[in-house]
């Protein structure tokens, strides 16, 4: 396994809840996974635990493996390391990942590539004119221009792992559906596992290979896209899904789940999403959630979902 | 005139210097109607002029070409210097923006933001309650500054704020795009209610097809500098 999350919990002093709850997440090598969810539910969190970087003052308890080092032991060089070759994070806004006083050039050189190399990635993530662009800077290139030039850094270092957090979420349609394919490409070429982060159910279920939905801290529900699509199972997944406007679908109602996600302020002696959803019962509200083996080898959160066996990663500790 | 649409774009272009030389077209020639009620979507990519567009309908940036006319009546391109006429200017189109933080004033309550909007237009201040209930606000939330308020609930108050002067027509710029997709459900469901409840006409400017179908009638595509396709939404 590339990347494994093991029970990871992340406290944070003066939160009323965990900013992470018992979070297991797997992503094996050449696999891309998808991780859903609303602002707050953790998600970003997850991630940047993979580089080993946690929210200041943070406490974490439960492990994160990525191969055989334990990323959350590192220290020193060998963090450094982790963070500068084996793992590679891509982020919303572009602007804020480019220092704006250096060239394009410089930005790729200090990954590790030479002028050859830095050409070659320019041309391989689409940027015509590579010669040119490694002599320019931030300002003078449109925003997916330059999330172009950030996946060409990312890509520099062959990372084992790539995050990809709402990468292609400020981008045009057009130029996110580009994108979108070739880190699909890239990443098959150099092997590289991908943990993909996004607001949109549709999209994570339309790109990825498996699908985690995040809420409150928690992972409510893993499956493979296809299942996640067909036969949601947890109720948030549900709500998520019958509230995403589609295309070609003006018919359908969009149906609002009510309420608003959780803040940090908000805490839960049961399941987070009692007060939200459409089937919660009385005893959700003090049921701590545990994930059950769903029978097409997923797994779901939800106290209304027979629980045919506990899931073997997922014994309850309470 | 009788039978002529509530909102008529006629035209409009729209064009900015280069340093340098040469000029950079924003928008070229694009018109269209909004019926009565009705609800207009434009869609395009960034750079296509479809803000420049929606900013030109409400009078924040003035058109080279090309005019806007409500109910039939030609708004200047000037904002007009009389209180009065400047009034009935703005009773005509409000605008509802993406960022709702930044169009609220930060020291005034939702409350006394909605009074005061509803002061200045002469209409009477009791309505404030009626206007945040229409949103989905509550009491909290009205004695509430912005920045107490979620994401969400700003954009319901800059809903409520746009709808304060009694317009004819409400445009929004990608006024849902910054929202989680469930509270985004019930912006989109609000606006739907309100424009059958008021019958206030939309213009719902976005990047995000599969939503501005959503919600409107129409829709109007603009590629680089200029309106082109439009269509009923499901017709692409």
């Amino acid at each position: 396994m590339l990347l494994t999350l093991d029970h990871l919990t992340v406290d944070l002093p003066g939160a009323a809840r965990p900013l992470l709850d018992e979070v297991s997440l797997r992503v094996a090598p050449g696999e891309v996974v998808g991780l859903v969810g609303e602002s707050g539910s953790g998600k970003s969190t997850t991630a940047k635990a993979a580089l080993g970087l946690l929210p200041g003052g943070a406490t974490a308890s439960g492990t994160v493996r990525v191969g055989d080092a334990d990323v959350l032991a590192l220290t020193g060089e060998n963090l450094r390391r982790h963070r500068a070759r084996t793992v590679a994070m891509v982020h919303q806004d572009p602007r804020a990942a480019l220092n704006p006083v250096r060239r394009i050039g410089d930005f790729l050189r200090e990954r590790g590539a030479d002028r050859t190399r830095a050409v070659e990635l320019l041309a391989a993530v689409g940027l015509s004119d590579p010669e040119r662009r490694l002599r320019q800077r931030p300002h003078e290139l449109s925003g997916g221009m330059l999330q172009r030039v950030v996946i060409a850094g990312a890509l520099a270092v062959r990372p084992r792992l790539l995050l990809a957090d709402e990468a292609t979420s400020a981008l045009d349609v057009t130029t996110q559906a580009e994108i979108l394919a070739l880190l699909r490409t890239l990443r098959a070429e150099q092997g590289a596992g991908m943990l993909f982060i996004t607001h949109d159910l549709h999209l994570a279920a339309a790109y990825c290979d498996r699908v985690y939905v995040m809420y409150a801290g928690r992972v409510v529900e893993e499956r493979t896209a296809r299942a996640l699509f067909a036969g949601p199972a947890h109720p948030y997944t549900r709500g998520l899904l019958s509230c995403s406007p589609t295309l070609g679908d003006t018919s359908r109602t969009l149906l609002p789940i009510p309420g608003r996600p959780p803040s940090l302020s908000d805490s839960f002696p049961g399941c987070p999403f009692a007060a939200r959803c459409p089937d919660a019962e009385p005893e959700c509200e003090t049921w701590r959630p545990v994930a059950v083996d769903l029978p097409d080898g997923g797994t779901t959160a939800c106290r209304r979902v027979p629980a045919a066996v506990p899931a073997a990663a997922e014994r309850s500790t309470t | 005139m009788k039978d002529e649409a509530l909102l008529v774009a006629d035209g409009l272009r729209k064009t900015y210097a280069l340093p340098g030389r040469g000029r950079l077209t924003a928008a070229e020639d694009v018109s269209f109607t909004v019926a009565r009620g009705g609800s207009l979507g434009i869609v395009g990519e960034s750079g296509s002029g479809k803000t420049t567009v929606a900013r030109m309908l409400v009078g924040l940036v003035r058109p080279d070409a090309g005019g806007v006319r409500v109910d039939g009546r030609p708004r200047e391109a000037r904002t007009p210097r009389r209180k009065a006429a400047r009034l009935a200017r703005a009773r005509e189109i409000q605008m509802v923006f993406q960022d709702p933080y930044v169009s609220l004033d930060p020291r005034l309550t939702a409350a006394q933001c909605l009074r005061t909007a509803l002061r200045l237009h002469g209409r009477d201040d009791g309505t404030a309650a009626e206007l945040l209930d229409r949103v989905g606000l509550g009491e909290r939330e009205a004695a509430s500054l912005p920045r107490h308020l979620s994401g969400g609930q700003r954009q319901r108050l800059a809903i409520a704020r746009a709808l304060a002067p009694g317009p004819r027509v409400l445009v929004l710029d990608e006024a849902v795009a910054a929202l989680d997709v469930s509270i985004q459900a019930q912006i989109l469901r609000l606006l739907d209610e309100i424009r059958r409840d008021t019958g206030v006409a939309l213009v719902f400017v976005g990047h995000d097809l599969a939503v501005v179908q959503h919600i409107t009638d129409e829709v109007l595509v603009m590629r680089r500098a200029g309106s082109s396709n439009r269509a009923p939404p499901g017709g692409f």
